[in-house]
């Protein structure tokens, strides 16, 4: 399992913001190591984000996102309570979930 | 400036003999090994039936030029439009972390596309807006090198775009 | 312009002239500052602050205790606001210490981690993350918004600051370098980067409390000490001990001269 999230998410205006960052390594995969062989490549392929349960966004990433992803979002509704998780899948099949209350 | 950066990334749509490459829509994008996994997340019950993934554009995702790219997301010659605001800064300090911004003001904006033109694989994140979502997102993207970045927007079936170019710096020492 | 003066200017503009990429300084300068107000939101160094608070909670070491009794000069177990009156005098050890050198003494008594354990490789690389590094990652975040307030009563506190001070301007090394060789007047700078003057407050303050941080071009969280070792490399001395003496009394300085700032590390820098 991929280590934890950190997740914000206020709401202000009727507008909530998410901001999400993630820990992962995204390597391209065309990086080298000391011993000049090829890191494989190993990075999020995709991610949702749902307000109860609810997809209020989806994402695909490449090799080129920088490594410990950062993500900022915006969706009208949302009240302080409200639960946003953020799931995501790399291309090794290692998954995270995280869950955080609007506030 | 802008527009000899945006001639020269458009030029690139063109094959040597001046004739538009075909960018037919294409729509069988492979998944992968996408499937089996996420059976295994509905089994363990990680994600709900009815939770679909949008499907994971790999050809999009290995293209290795602009053109490849774009022929991979069957985008049809996609206008530049005033409406799509890509904010980036003009110099990164450093190309593993270049912060972008896209806000896009067109109705039904459906997708938002980042793309860096000199990058190994041009094709940095794509993101599905449902309704009741801004058309907005930032994230961070590495650049191997003083690039277009282009923001590509799908709204209403059809593709619009911004570009701008940022200018990698190799870093110095201290800090 | 005296041959020091010269030495550095030299050595500089070669830097510069070898980054093609170099542009006019006032605008390149304002766009820098631009980038990192950009990526200033979302830290990755909150990961490893995250991982402190879970490692300063948890028994380890010989003795399996945990960090919670470390003393860092505000009483047994307050972390909030301590690193902003770092370095200073502690009676037990009769001497003055820096956040790193606390730790370590923390570490050797409360936890009975044999010194050498953790100052023979006491800063992380990919594959490596050592707990110190960590804890000073937590520490220092428990302190951000603070204002800095180092004190500078105790003897030992102002003896340091002197000899830290000395150690500042100290002329060595192969290129007979010093600090203040290239942080000891405005408007210099290495390729792209502003170097911050030292005899200037507000440069002081500024570089002070942006560290530890955690550096993108690395991937990593970096200490001060990390950083001041990194100095002494570019100038091509020896590299110091880890929590030494010398260390201490330079972060004693340089903490001092940072006073009434309001301290924002862990700071995210290039």
């Amino acid at each position: 399992m991929g280590n934890p999230m950190r997740i914000r998410a206020s709401v202000q205006e009727g507008v909530t913001e998410v901001k999400v960052l993630m820990q992962h390594e995204m390597e391209t995969g065309l990086r080298k190591d000391a011993d000049g062989k090829l890191v494989p490549a190993w990075h999020i392929t995709e991610l949702k984000a749902l307000h109860n349960g609810k997809t209020v966004l989806e994402g695909q990433f490449g090799t080129a996102v920088s490594k410990n992803p950062y993500l900022v979002f915006r969706f009208k509704g949302g009240v302080q309570g409200d639960k946003i998780l953020v799931n995501w899948i790399d291309n090794k099949g290692d998954t995270r979930s995280d869950e955080v209350e609007i506030s | 400036m802008q527009f000899m950066a945006h001639q020269k990334i458009w030029a690139s749509f063109y094959n040597a003999g001046g004739n538009l490459i075909n960018m037919e829509r294409r729509k069988a994008l492979k998944t992968g090994g996408g499937l089996g996994l996420l059976g295994l997340f509905t089994a363990i019950g990680l994600i709900r039936p009815g939770m679909a993934w949008a499907k994971y554009e790999a050809s999009a995702f290995d293209a290795k030029s602009m053109a490849e790219t774009l022929d991979a997301l069957g985008v049809v010659t996609p206008e530049s439009n005033l409406s799509v605001h890509l904010t980036v800064p003009e110099i990164a300090e450093n190309g593993a972390v270049v912060p972008v911004s896209v806000a896009s003001f067109l109705e039904h904006t459906e997708q938002i596309y980042i793309l860096v033109e000199k990058n190994p694989n041009v094709l940095a994140a794509n993101f599905v807006f449902p309704d009741g979502t801004e058309s907005f997102v930032t994230t961070r993207v590495k650049m191997r090198e003083t690039s277009s970045v282009i923001a590509l927007v799908k709204a209403n079936g059809k593709f619009y775009r911004a570009t701008k170019e940022v200018k990698v710096t190799a870093g110095g020492c201290g800090g | 312009m005296n041959t020091h003066t010269w030495k550095c200017a030299i050595f500089i503009f070669a830097l510069a002239t070898y980054c093609s990429d170099a542009l006019a300084d006032g605008s390149a300068s304002d766009e820098i500052a631009k980038y990192r107000e950009m990526i200033s939101d979302g830290n990755p160094a909150e990961f490893d602050e995250m991982r402190g608070e879970d490692l300063w909670k948890k028994p380890s070491g010989p003795n399996k205790t945990s960090m919670q009794k470390c003393e860092l000069g505000k009483g047994e177990g307050i972390v909030k606001g301590a690193y902003a009156e770092l370095p200073r005098y502690f009676p037990d050890t009769d001497r003055v210490q820096d956040l790193e050198s606390r730790l370590l003494t923390c570490m050797t008594t409360l936890q009975g981690i044999p010194e050498k354990d953790i100052t023979s490789k006491p800063f992380g690389n990919e594959n490596y993350k050592p707990d110190i590094e960590s804890y000073v990652a937590y520490v220092v975040g428990q302190s951000k918004g603070v204002k800095m307030n180092v004190p500078l009563k105790h003897p030992k506190e102002k003896e340091a600051y002197e000899i830290g001070k000395r150690i500042f301007s100290y002329r060595a090394g192969p290129y007979d370098f010093a600090c203040t060789t290239c942080h000891g007047q405005d408007n210099l700078r290495i390729r792209m980067q502003d170097l911050p003057n030292f005899n200037n407050k507000k440069d002081s303050q500024a570089a002070y409390v942006s560290w530890p941080a955690y550096r993108v071009s690395q991937g990593l969280f970096r200490s001060f000490q990390w950083r001041l070792n990194d100095c002494f490399r570019q100038q091509r001395f020896p590299e110091p001990e880890y929590a030494s003496e010398m260390t201490i009394a330079l972060a004693m300085f340089m903490a001092t001269n940072a006073n009434d700032a309001i301290y924002a590390g862990p700071g995210l820098k290039r």
